[in-house]
């Protein structure tokens, strides 16, 4: 019966968990997926999107050519679907992309440019298109979507570490004693993740603490559920904190050695008594102190959190606070313990690690620090841009101002996922060229002049990162549809012909055969990955880096002996509160957020069987708020903010609070984010998702 | 228990030191001896249901299940002794008397290798039961099940922590269900397909799987899905 199929084995192309999953192909279909059992990180567990929501891949609407807009040149340029393309060859196509990108580029300089590489991607093809970005064009303005989830995460754990990653890995969560999750829907975010939670919980007798606005699943779960108000994190765990203090629960040994900045900090904990957090967040005091002296007390706790702490106008100031928590409690560089922002995409670790940031090579490595430019510089063979790129948001506001003229968007979907899109979608119309790779047409697709059809996760080789640092194989299972080519080939294509425009042929270096080859460049200029190559990854199943050598066994947790900035940073915090509160006119907090069986933008999920069982967009809302609106579960309701307006069908659910409405931002024709606010945290440049008003209206 | 005792026994004439704690098919696995086994998983917790891993412990009256059967010191033990080939034998024909057996590859296998007599229970009745299809991702043939629970299992302590999945009837009427029979998308099923992931036989199993077999296309599926849909949303 099974003869003809073959078993090839790979990486879920889903979240950050990363995964590992036997794909079973026949005719050259992936009829079915199952889960190595012996293989970290998730050991024969799969979740719903990993088990059955691969089909995408094989959807009729692939992309299977390059396309060319019929209007190329019409100004303003207007979204339009697949029938505004023209099919062109593989040279026209990247032909026009180099003269037009070259063109740009030579008339008002590469930072005349900007460019969006991928969490989709592999860590190979995110090397490639920085390489591209950086050498040929001289700019640095080369980010993508993980600005907008943990953005604030890693600029609060560099303040305080000077790390961002997850510091704890997976494996180790079963064993676990006290976990502390905050927003963070983990089991349907990280529904892999959470099964290891719960199995901490329920099989091994360990305590769970969770903070969120939102009675999530895992509150089933768990020992204390604070259900603090939408914004109000940084008072919830300045409280903790303060009970911790002033019960005698820090680790002096851990404070003594380990960590500074305790002098400043101390006296800013003063005024976050249990009873003034109560009154800001509605968060019982005795609960407070009851879950403070939970953490504080544990021979190891850990915390792990998601978008419900980094979406947000003081997203660094939250990140700080939970880790302001591990270091006073010395929770932190022990198995068990640890800081762990659960990372939203398959390889948004990886692109972060790969280079895909404005502001550093691959590694972190700064592009304003002259030794490491130096050493880029003299690898690749041209001088390089010292001054820190633009990232995805400072890279609308430049198109708006005419500073920004090209877009270069590599499989990402900036027009669902930014925040405000009535304004990002016409600072789009404005721009002289867009140049748009991906396997769909999507909502960003609708404004390219040139479309260049890519390979999906299944279709090629490379590399992911997971949220725990473990880089894991992807393999070529089936054939690709039509022409659609590889990112890494296509980048590469593409970079020689534009550095013939520029005149810079045989500069930089683009004379890869394989993803490996592209791997070992990246891993010789990248301290942390030297230990680390394909063939090392294949025969151990995945390396946790940092691996700096060959003989090196990878780092599953971190800081054991120091932090990369020295000693930890206890920081003061003052409580903002949220950038747009509710009034009179716009009554209700808006949350956007993720449910099980969608992904993201919808791109991948809305064209598997996944979108059979979550068809169309649901608003929650508390049946209070529900009796005044006088609407029932089914009901539409039309959904205003200051930006735009949206209608949905409703979900009468307890599950939201009183006061707040969440919306999943799957949905193009519900798009969430026509209502956000682009508010920005003013380090990360994070904009909220989790906090805007809004008025809801039976339509 | 003392953490690094360690427990001598002969298994099948071959000496074998292993710690204390160990189970007989632990044991024999660290000497390349392959004991069958039916109900048992590397994911789910040994229960000794199926019988099938069953050794013969000399001294002892029965035989032991050696799946859930600590080592002793001393031990010795026969993995393929006449006794335990004909337990096993019957077990199977016994199996496959009350339940389609066609589509499990382990157990086709395994009653080869123990020469099952498939009339052996001539008078044995098949549990029949219809096909379930009512989700967008796997189907439910009961017909196939040998009650090994790898899928409650799953779905609740050793994977999942979902509970959507429980036993319903006695004896003969033993059955896999949800809690209060109610149809999958209507309990607290979040579709992970773990339980499919350990079915041991065909009785659950994937969707997209199941049409193909039914000789339908990858278009037509897809079709078939939209109609679904749409006959979905009118009667909504």
């Amino acid at each position: 019966m099974n003869e003809m199929a073959k078993t090839v084995r790979s990486t879920c192309p889903y979240c950050g968990v990363g995964c590992q999953v036997d794909l079973i192909i026949k005719e050259n279909h992936i009829t079915r997926v199952e889960a190595p059992f012996d293989v970290a990180p998730n050991y024969g567990r799969l979740c719903t999107k990993g088990r059955y929501g691969m089909d995408y891949v094989s959807h009729p609407s692939r992309l299977t050519y390059p396309m060319i807009r019929k209007d190329l040149g019409a100004k303003p340029r207007k979204p339009v679907d697949i029938s505004g393309f023209r099919r062109a060859s593989w040279d026209e196509a990247l032909d026009l992309a180099a003269e037009k990108l070259a063109g740009i580029a030579r008339e008002n300089g590469g930072d005349a440019l900007g460019t969006f590489c991928s969490a989709k991607a592999t860590n190979e093809d995110n090397y490639l298109f920085q390489k591209f970005i950086r050498g040929v064009f001289g700019t640095n303005n080369v980010d993508h979507c993980s600005r907008l989830c943990h953005a604030a995460s890693v600029a609060g754990l560099q303040i305080t570490l000077g790390s961002s990653a997850m510091s704890n890995s997976i494996a180790e969560m079963k064993d676990l004693e006290v976990l502390l999750v905050t927003g963070s829907n983990t089991s349907e975010t990280h529904p892999v993740i959470s099964t290891f939670m719960r199995e901490a919980v329920v099989k091994n007798g360990a305590k769970l603490i969770v903070a969120d606005p939102r009675q999530i699943e895992m509150t089933q779960f768990a020992d204390y559920y604070l259900q603090h108000k939408a914004g109000t994190d940084v008072v919830l765990f300045q409280a903790l904190a303060h009970v911790i203090v002033k019960e005698g629960l820090v680790d002096q040994d851990f404070l003594d050695n380990r960590v500074e900045g305790l002098d400043e900090y101390l006296p800013s904990l003063e005024s976050y008594t249990p009873e003034y957090a109560e009154a800001i967040c509605g968060v019982p005091a005795e609960q407070i102190r009851q879950a403070a002296r939970l953490y504080g007390s544990a021979g190891a706790a850990a915390i792990y959190w998601g978008m419900g702490i980094s979406q947000s106008v003081h997203g660094t100031d939250n990140a700080i606070s939970l880790a302001n928590l591990a270091l006073l409690t010395g929770n932190i560089g022990r198995p068990g313990t640890g800081l762990n922002p659960l990372r939203g995409q398959n390889n948004v670790q990886g692109c972060s690690d790969s280079g895909g940031l404005p502001n550093v090579y691959p590694g972190y490595q700064l592009v304003s620090d002259p030794e490491l430019r130096q050493k880029f510089e003299k690898y690749w063979g041209v001088e390089l841009n010292p001054e820190p790129g633009l990232t995805t948001m400072e890279m609308v506001d430049a198109a708006e101002k005419g500073v920004i003229q090209g877009y270069y968007v590599m499989g990402e979907n900036p027009m669902m996922s930014e925040p405000d899109l009535l304004h990002a979608r016409h600072v789009m119309e404005e721009l002289d060229f867009v140049l748009y790779q991906d396997i769909f047409m999507n909502e960003t697709g609708e404004y390219a002049d040139v479309i260049l059809p890519a390979v999906s996760f299944a279709e090629k080789e490379g590399t992911f990162t997971n949220s725990d640092r473990r880089v894991q194989l992807i393999r070529e299972a089936i054939l690709p549809p039509g022409e659609a080519r590889a990112d890494w080939d296509i980048i590469q294509d593409l970079a020689l012909r534009v550095e013939v425009e520029l005149g810079k042929e045989g500069s930089v270096g683009f004379k890869f055969e394989n993803p490996a080859q592209i791997w070992d460049e990246m891993a010789e200029l990248t301290p942390p990955f030297q230990g680390i190559t394909h063939e090392r990854v294949e025969r151990e199943d995945g390396v946790h880096w940092p691996c700096p050598k060959p003989d090196n066994p990878g780092t599953p947790y971190l800081f054991t002996e120091s932090f990369p900035r020295g000693k930890g940073k206890l920081t003061p915090l003052e409580y903002r509160p949220s950038a747009e509160l509710p009034d009179k006119e716009y009554p209700y907090i808006l949350s956007t957020g993720r449910v099980l069986y969608h992904w993201h933008g919808g791109t991948m999920t809305r064209r598997s069987k996944l979108d059979d069982i979550y068809p169309e967009a649901l608003v929650e809302i508390h049946p209070e708020d529900a009796l005044n609106i006088k609407v029932a579960s089914d009901d539409w309701v039309k959904l205003r903010s200051r930006r735009g307006e949206i209608e949905v069908k409703v979900l009468v659910t307890e599950r939201s609070p009183q006061g707040l409405v969440f919306l999943p931002f799957h949905f193009a024709e519900a798009a969430a984010n026509i209502l956000t606010l682009d508010a920005r945290d003013p380090q990360a440049k994070i904009p909220d998702y989790k906090v805007c008003a809004v008025a809801v209206e039976k339509r | 228990m003392a953490k690094d005792k360690t427990i001598q026994l002969t298994i099948d004439g071959k000496e074998c030191r292993v710690p204390e704690g160990t189970t007989l098919l632990e044991a024999a696995r660290s000497l390349d001896i392959n004991i069958p086994v039916i109900c048992l998983h590397e994911a789910t917790t040994s229960e000794g249901l199926c019988r099938q891993c069953v050794v013969e412990v000399e001294g002892w009256g029965r035989l032991a299940p050696s799946c859930i059967t600590p080592v002793e010191e001393g031990q010795v033990v026969l993995t393929e002794s006449e006794r335990v080939i004909r337990t096993r034998r019957t077990i199977l024909e016994m199996l496959n008397a009350s339940v389609d057996l066609s589509q499990s590859d382990v157990l086709q296998a395994q009653m080869e290798r123990y020469e099952v007599d498939p009339n052996r229970f001539p008078g044995a009745k098949k549990r029949e039961r219809e096909i379930l299809d009512d989700n967008p991702f796997y189907i439910r043939d009961y017909s196939q099940c040998i009650l090994c629970w790898r899928c409650v299992q799953a779905c609740a302590d050793d994977m999942q922590y979902t509970y959507a999945l429980a036993i319903g009837g006695r004896g003969h009427d033993s059955h896999i269900t949800t809690f209060f029979d109610v149809p999958v998308p209507e309990s607290t099923c979040v579709f992970c397909g773990n339980c499919v992931g350990v079915c041991p036989t065909n009785a659950l199993q994937g969707k997209t799987e199941y049409l193909l077999e039914k000789g339908l296309q990858h278009n037509e599926i897809r079709a078939r899905r939209r109609q679904e849909r749409q006959d979905k949303r009118r009667s909504s």
